[in-house]
């Protein structure tokens, strides 16, 4: 390649690269911004305020919701690896009557994303009594529509196991479950990342349900959280929405840049069999 | 002693006499056990709520007032009259149209130029990949504030003398905000399936073709695209129907507006339902989406067809 194209091929690049640089750049640089000059256009702020950061926990229970959207994250991920490997498994591995129309019953959540169950799923959960609680956060993305698609990746992984492991450890006396644990499961560890980094993610971000379920702040999760930071007239506190917003981008950022390449193999793998 | 306990005496006894729990029977009970949370879930989270969302839309069904009436087909009546669907079904196909036309485009840009023989590659890869993992409303707010009419994206403009307008807030520009922001936040997973695909085409091909004296242009057009058909129909697929469930950017970026010019299937569907409190009516307009979401996939599975039949 020449030297020229190789010049330009940068210079396109670098281009490239301000759109997605420039957005979290202005995002931590402005959050250290008073909200008087926060339009002002500066690469860095002419005097740096501590004070939105301390204002994200003043203003909202931000750590208690920083909790919520964690902990919620954290049972969705654990709990959809469970029922989804333990499914996917047996469709997989293991030959049942009525197997294929089981298969197809769980498939058909893979056809319906959740915005169109969602009138219907609420008034379940009002009538038990769950509304304003964290029950539907956690039951619905753990057992519907992103655990099928879990269920259905797994199913593809498992599917490609030779099945002579199998069978040797069958003849030394191990039992299905044991095989499942002892045997599958270790191997599977590709998958289980990749199910396991798309869940989190999914948990996460969700935010139509908890504008939906959650009322009250000490609830909320951390997206909700992210779009209340108003004064007294409803104006927005652009710094302190920045600060937030930061602390919420920042630690997955940091994640991702020490494991990417789990995290792009991991999500390009689910993408494409979504 | 009777003769039954006698029988069961015999049975414990008999030596070789198979269990009732063979190996297959043990599998299938396994195998049940296996499944048994996945079924119930999708039972109780995705089955049952579509069956019932299609009967609340025959019913009346305010909230607030606390009525429950069976109507049959009003609420579809209601849809087909309803003077705001035309702009919300213009609007959703506005959206899911530009998000897949620009978001494909740039990510074969990206793909290819990620493709040559330079250094540095994998840390563009990382860089435009990242936004992908950046929370969604952190990334949406940013850009809230990026757009605003004093905000970073007209500061940057000044730079080179041109007056940006109010990006959210006028008619022309707002669904284009709308997009773009989608764009960057999405583009890097369809780049990296891009990528695998360029990838994966035989370096053989480009060298015949090279000494066919063929351009870059008619390599690309000729050979790489129709190579990587498969992958950019996909892509497309799973974009569009992506494009379908955007809530979240609506609701802070422009709340539908100005006027109804972003206001979105998915966004209406919520206003009706959990605004208006108009339940019923909800119902019909996420059967409506259901019906939308189904037609594309069915669509996907034809095209799949064909592709294999190319490709044998």
């Amino acid at each position: 390649m020449s030297l020229k194209m190789r010049i330009f091929l940068y210079g396109l690049l670098l281009v490239l690269c301000v759109p997605f640089v420039f957005p979290t750049w202005w995002m931590i640089t402005s959050s250290f911004k008073p909200n008087a000059s926060i339009f002002a256009f500066d690469f860095a702020p002419s005097t740096w305020s501590l004070e939105p950061w301390r204002q994200v926990f003043t203003m909202q229970p931000f750590a208690q919701q920083y909790w919520n959207s964690a902990y919620i994250a954290v049972i969705v991920t654990l709990g959809t690896l469970v029922v989804a490997s333990m499914a996917g498994y047996a469709f997989a591995r293991i030959r049942f009557p009525g197997q294929n129309v089981l298969f197809l019953v769980v498939l058909t959540g893979l056809l319906i994303p959740s915005e169109v169950t969602i009138v219907p799923l609420f008034r379940m959960f009002n009538s038990l009594g769950m509304v304003d609680t964290h029950w539907p956060l956690i039951l619905v993305p753990m057992l519907g529509p992103p655990s099928v698609l879990a269920t259905f990746i797994m199913r593809q992984f498992f599917i490609t196991l030779p099945g002579e492991l199998e069978e040797a450890a069958r003849i030394d006396g191990l039992g299905r479950p044991a095989i499942f644990r002892r045997i599958a499961l270790p191997l599977a560890r590709p998958a289980l990342g990749a199910v396991a980094i798309f869940t989190f993610l999914h948990s996460w971000n969700l935010y139509l349900e908890p504008v939906v379920y959650i009322s009250s702040q000490t609830k909320y999760t951390l997206p909700q959280a992210l779009t209340q930071f108003t004064d007294a007239y409803q104006g927005q506190l652009w710094n302190v929405q920045l600060s937030a917003a930061s602390m919420t981008a920042i630690p997955v950022l940091i994640v991702f840049v020490i494991a990417q390449r789990q995290f792009i193999e991991g999500l390009a793998h689910t993408g494409l069999k979504g | 002693m009777t003769l039954l306990q006698d029988r069961a005496a015999t049975a414990r006894s008999a030596p070789g006499r198979p269990s009732y729990w063979t190996m297959r029977r043990r599998d299938h009970l396994t195998g049940y056990l296996f499944i048994t949370p996945a079924l119930v879930g999708a039972v109780a989270f995705v089955f049952l709520p579509l069956v019932l969302v299609v009967w609340y839309s025959l019913h009346e069904w305010n909230v607030l007032a606390d009525t429950f009436d069976f109507v049959g087909s009003e609420n579809y009546r209601k849809l087909a009259e309803d003077p705001n669907v035309p702009g919300v079904l213009r609007a959703t196909a506005l959206f899911s149209i530009g998000l897949v036309v620009l978001n494909l485009g740039l990510a074969l840009v990206l793909a290819v130029l990620l493709n040559q023989k330079l250094r540095g590659t994998t840390f563009f890869r990382v860089l435009f990949f990242s936004p992908v993992v950046v929370s969604l409303l952190a990334w949406t707010i940013v850009w809230g504030f990026l757009l605003q009419d004093n905000g970073g994206v007209n500061g940057l403009l000044s730079l080179f003398g041109i007056d940006g307008p109010n990006w959210l807030r006028s008619g022309g520009t707002a669904m284009v905000s709308v997009v773009v922001v989608q764009v960057f936040k999405n583009v890097g997973l369809n780049m990296v399936l891009f990528l695998a695909a360029l990838q994966g085409v035989p370096q053989e091909l480009y060298e015949a073709a090279r000494t066919d004296g063929a351009g870059r242009w008619t390599v690309f057009r000729r050979i790489t695209l129709p190579l990587i058909s498969p992958t950019i129909l996909l892509t497309s697929i799973i974009t569009v129907v992506g494009s379908l469930q955007v809530f979240a950017q609506i609701s802070v970026l422009t709340q539908g507006g100005p006027g109804t010019s972003t206001t979105v299937l998915v966004y209406y569907l919520y206003q009706q339902a959990f605004q208006f409190h108009a339940f019923g009516y909800g119902s019909t307009l996420s059967v409506l989406l259901f019906l939308i979401v189904l037609a594309l996939t069915v669509l996907q599975w034809q095209m799949r067809k064909r592709w294999v039949f190319h490709e044998s």
